[in-house]
């Protein structure tokens, strides 16, 4: 499993964290090269259908990052997504989707730092816990073939 | 078909250090749909943007991809080179290559690998992008202003000369606010009322403001350039336009012992009443509480007397209804009372009295004429003792944040009780000086110097009453937290600015936030000190957080400022990137099922409902509708939609399900 | 009905009258008050300046002990034990480390059980409510009701009374049927640290304190904590000296003036063990 390379999407949103990761970038602070952002007005925005959607379509893990309580560029768009994480997470678990590859996190605009640990937390997480193949073997396949046939 | 280009820029060597920019753009001309793929030293460099430009005319291109820095920094240079070659803006995306890739990432096939993805998924994305228009939105040209002290004074003048109309509300029967109580002002000690009144007589007589005392905001809808506002005019009692304001009236009521208001309870006045000599307008009103027509149902002295026959007993308060473009809020900020502090008598001393009491008792128009004497046997103090942060940076007391104005305002006091009480004996107890604005440290110094006050640094402890003297129990720390007994004749409290009662619910009508103190939040705290969360709402003076009268009156011109930007224009323009519920073909017309959801989702109260009637005028279905001016675009409804009916332009379903298939797909 | 109870020194020493009067009252009331077998030293007024873990190491041991013992509510009549106490428990509650850091050094369980009472909550609780009938003489003088520093403080853990105005012993009295006074010094200090090494500062602090008292005419001075009582009362020398005045006001505890309006006898409250008479 030594050359095992995750594959990390992270959903993030438009004015904290990816502006902090712009931030980890002007700093030249250095991470793993793993993860691939996605850009979305709000964390409010993120749907978690495309989380479940990342994972069908490959991902070993998923941060979801944006503003911290309170510093929310829209008043309270990261509180709904924290409310429907924790719901979300409880289903996760329910129907036995690993919720240690999911990884939620606030990162501000100043928190360049954050970000790049933030990074390298997932990626040493998800390294240890090895490519997320029990997803694609229940749900990628199957559904695959079904809608090819 | 999409016909889209790539543009890959080495960014100098930003990009092109680590990121192998020739094998991207050769990468990318592979994939379905590109047409043009090319890198190049700098994009963003007019050679660049023309490269980009001709590509689009002579390809025909239908989508842009630029792989180069942040969007945060570059996008609305290259959405405008886009739109100069006549490509609808929206349809340019840009990947982030260099913050996210080339600048956190060392050398190597890695970090291409992942320039290559992050292309590939905006080339996804802007597949399925829509030409989008900006909005436009129409403006009421006319500004309400919510308080009518100085702030609200200021900016409703700079509005109005401007040239545009302002309603102004003030919850009292006269403008004139904070500033109007004021005996003297730091650092210059010029008369305060001398200075504001004139204010307060423009104001009345500008023909672009409309003026209503005795008046409270009723409710707000609508958005910015839109609202409408409903003010409640409480009933006066009397018809204005018919009273001359000769004062037969007040002469001669009954009922005498009311504490003034204005006097800060320290003078009293009638119950139909005017609440100062200069007020503005000049016409009394009733006080209905107190009254004995509305209590016992007899008197009628005033109307009695009354020689124009103004009197009206039944009149009922009234809704005036008005359609604004922007709301000022200037509704200011009250002092702690000095029953908050049982270490300092809980209010039972009388001659404990807050810093707003002293300005009364010092001002020329007060209850005793502009001479120092204390309220319970009106002799005049020789001893007297202030107390700075009377509650303010004490936590303990719920107030940690500094009052800011107590500092100036005590070497004020101070020195006007030096100038007026030849002999007397002063004292300032204090934590810090905070005494920074033009002149205003001189201003201290001279009270220290030149008048003689003594202050002393460190807190008191207790007051209590011995012998008819107030003992003030403090500490003196620059000798060693040495104690100190001032034995006392009167005690001024300076007490915390706070919050205005009532400055909640304000802020709910006005859908604005407000911090833990219930003062108004403004959107930054540094880069937008005026504006509110919600567009077209300004902020001014302490109604956001206790100030004195020149920041008053510079956040007030501030605020006017803002209105007449956005009253410079006809229409305003927003960007397209806000909330649709779809819309279909009938019977079904949208797949929303009105659940409303959504509504409750929303921070901006954007989300309406619409009736969908036949021809006969039967409502059919109801369903969600987005206000175009009030959505900001954040997409909570998006997420919360159950039927996925409403989408966000920019940033769809359709836009963001591409971007994660194609960025795990192998291509 | 039993309650646990922590007299800690005073009121096994100088203080006997203190507990012999909270005995007394609970007797009288059907309370039963059951000392902590074993009991040590809280560490007020030593180690709490000196050593912080072990200020918290002894009271610790201490609520261990109540916890083990079965106790519930424990009643600790001096006001500096039940500072120590409350703090204690307070940090134990908040700072998990903390106290794995203590219990471990003093190889004690304890669960954080153990509620504690200062004399007035108990009173409170389970006497004022049954007292209705039972006042046969009621304790009709002015009386000026004084808390000192550490029945109140630190507000932010005790949550107890008004910090700098306190209200519950003056309501108390006015169920034993005194008049408690509205004077200046109810909360200042006595000079409790002081009394043994300098007691010309005991007589400076307690002789403002009494000085007032007496001046707006107080027939007596009720207090809820050894310290103060002894200072007021064993330093009078030193007070009057101070004053340059003689005043003999008694210092009451509270359940002592409580004992008397139930009619319970002199001597059982302890009253002849006071340096100034008590003579109302």
């Amino acid at each position: 499993m030594a050359d095992f390379e995750p594959k990390i999407v992270a959903f993030v949103c438009n004015w904290c964290t990816y502006a902090g990761a712009d931030l980890t970038g002007t700093s030249r602070i250095k991470y793993a090269t793993n993860v691939r952002i996605i850009r979305f007005p709000c964390t409010g925005r993120i749907d978690y259908m495309l989380l479940l959607k990342a994972f069908d379509e490959g991902a070993d893990g998923i941060i979801v990052s944006g503003c911290h309580p309170n510093d929310c560029h829209y008043t309270s768009g990261n509180f709904h997504a924290r409310r429907r994480w924790i719901m979300f997470r409880e289903l996760c678990d329910f129907v036995g989707i690993d919720i240690n590859r999911v990884l939620f996190s606030w990162v501000s605009a100043a928190e360049g730092s954050k970000w790049a640990d933030v990074v390298n937390t997932t990626v040493t997480r998800i390294r240890e816990l090895g490519p997320y193949t029990e997803y694609q073997k229940v749900a990628k396949h199957p559904i695959r073939e079904v809608t090819n046939g | 078909m999409s016909k889209i280009g790539v543009f890959v820029c080495h960014c100098g060597e930003n990009i092109s250090a680590t990121v192998d920019c020739a094998k991207v753009a050769e990468t990318a001309a592979g994939y379905d749909g590109v047409v043009y793929s090319i890198d190049y030293k700098y994009m963003c460099s007019d050679p660049g943007q023309s490269l980009i430009k001709s590509a689009i005319i002579e390809k025909g291109l239908t989508g842009v991809v630029v792989a180069s820095c942040s969007p945060r920094m570059h996008e609305p240079t290259f959405r405008k080179a886009c739109a100069e070659a006549g490509l609808n803006p929206y349809m340019c995306e840009m990947a982030n290559l260099r913050e996210h890739c080339s600048w956190v990432h060392e050398k190597g096939d890695a970090t291409t690998e992942k320039a290559i993805d992050l292309v590939r998924i905006l080339v996804e994305k802007v597949k399925k992008n829509h030409s989008l228009n900006a909005i436009k939105v129409p403006v009421t040209k006319t500004a309400l202003v919510i308080g009518g002290g100085i702030a609200g004074i200021q900016a409703s003048l700079d509005i109005a000369n401007s040239g545009h109309k302002v309603i102004l509300i003030e919850r009292d029967p006269s403008i004139g606010g904070h500033m109007s109580q004021l005996s003297e002002t730091f650092p210059t000690l010029d008369c305060s009322q001398c200075i504001l009144t004139p204010r307060m007589v423009e104001v009345a007589q500008h023909e672009n403001i409309t003026l209503y005392t005795y008046a409270e905001l009723e409710s707000l809808e609508g958005f910015v350039g839109n609202f409408k506002a409903k003010i409640r005019r409480k009933s006066k009692s009397l018809d204005e336009k018919i009273c001359t304001g000769c004062g037969q009236c007040t002469t001669k009521c009954p009922v005498k012992k009311i504490p003034s208001e204005f006097n800060e309870g320290l003078g009293k006045r009638t119950a139909i009443y005017v609440p100062f000599p200069q007020a503005v307008p000049n016409k009394p009103v009733i006080d209905r509480v107190n009254c004995t027509y509305y209590i016992k149902g007899k008197c009628k002295v005033c109307e009695i007397v009354c020689p124009t026959k103004a009197i009206r007993f039944d009149q009922e308060d009234t809704i005036v209804e008005a359609e604004v473009g922007a709301i000022v809020v200037a509704t200011g900020f009250t002092v702690k009372q000095p029953d908050f502090f049982p270490e300092y008598g809980f209010g039972k001393y009388p001659d404990v009295i807050t810093g707003l009491q002293f300005e009364r008792l010092a001002s020329a128009s007060g209850p005793t004429l502009g001479e120092i004497r204390r309220p319970s046997d009106g002799k005049v103090p020789e001893k007297i003792v202030f107390i700075a942060c009377a509650g303010s940076r004490d936590p303990a007391k719920g107030i940690p944040y500094c009052s800011k104005i107590c500092c100036m305002y005590i070497a004020k006091h101070a020195m006007l009780y030096q100038h007026k009480v030849h002999g007397g004996k002063s004292y300032v107890f204090y934590m810090d000086i905070r005494a920074g604005g033009k002149m205003y440290e001189e201003f201290v110094r001279r009270a220290i110097e030149d008048d003689g006050v003594n202050y002393i640094r460190g807190r008191v402890s207790r007051i209590y009453e011995k012998n008819g003297k107030l003992i003030v129990k403090g500490a003196d720390t620059l000798l060693g937290a040495m104690p100190v007994d001032i034995d006392a004749d009167m005690v001024v409290l300076a007490t915390a600015g706070i919050a205005n009662e009532g400055s909640e619910e304000l802020a709910q009508k006005l859908h604005t936030s407000y911090d833990s103190y219930h003062f108004f939040s403004e959107a930054h705290p540094k880069l937008k000190p005026v504006e509110t969360n919600t567009a077209g709402i300004f902020l001014a003076g302490a109604c956001q957080s206790p100030k004195d009268i020149p920041e008053s009156v510079a956040m007030a011109s501030g605020a006017a400022v803002k209105v007449a930007c956005l009253f410079s224009q006809d229409e305003l323009t927003r960007e397209p990137l806000i909330a649709v519920v779809n819309r279909q073909a009938a019977p079904v017309f949208s797949s929303c099922v009105g659940c409303f959801l959504c509504v409750s989702a929303c921070p901006y109260q954007a989300i309406e409902k619409e009736e969908i009637k036949n021809r006969t005028g039967e409502v059919i279905k109801t369903i969600a509708k987005v206000n175009p001016g009030l959505c900001q675009g954040c997409g909570t409804c998006v997420a919360f939609c159950r039927t996925k009916s409403i989408d966000i332009q920019g940033y769809t379903h359709e836009e963001m399900y591409s971007e994660v298939m194609a960025l795990l797909n192998e291509y | 009905m039993t309650l646990g109870l922590y007299p800690g020194c005073s009121l096994k020493g100088s203080s006997r009258e203190y507990t012999e009067s909270v005995l007394a009252v609970a007797q009288a009331c059907g309370i039963e008050l059951v000392e902590i077998e074993d009991w040590n030293c809280c560490g007020a007024t030593a180690a709490h300046n000196l050593n912080k873990e072990l200020s918290l190491a002894l009271p610790a041991r201490i609520l261990s002990l109540a916890e083990k013992q079965g106790m519930k509510e424990v009643v600790v009549p001096c006001a500096a034990c039940y500072s120590r106490l409350t703090v204690t428990n307070h940090e134990l509650a908040v700072h998990p480390e903390l106290k794995q850091t203590i219990t471990k050094g003093n190889g004690l369980d304890y669960k954080g059980s153990v509620e504690i009472l200062n004399i007035i909550q108990m009173l409170d609780k389970y006497i004022t409510p049954n007292l209705e009938g039972r006042i046969v003489k009621p304790f009709e003088h002015k009386v000026a009701c004084y808390y000192g520093c550490l029945l109140v403080r630190p507000h932010e853990i005790l949550k107890f009374d008004r910090e700098e105005d306190p209200q519950s012993m003056d309501e108390l009295m006015l169920k034993a049927g005194a008049t408690p006074i509205d004077w200046a010094f109810k909360t200042e200090c006595c000079g409790a640290g002081l009394s043994v090494s300098r007691t010309s500062s005991v007589g400076r602090l307690s002789g403002e304190i009494l000085k007032d008292a007496a001046d707006r005419g107080a027939e007596a001075v009720i207090v809820a904590c050894p310290m103060c009582q002894s200072n007021l009362d064993m330093r009078r020398e030193a007070i009057n000296s101070y004053l340059g005045e003689k005043i003999d006001i008694p210092v009451l505890y509270v359940t002592q003036v409580l004992g008397l309006a139930l009619g319970i006898d002199r001597k059982t409250l302890g009253l002849q063990r006071h340096f100034v008479a008590v003579n109302i």
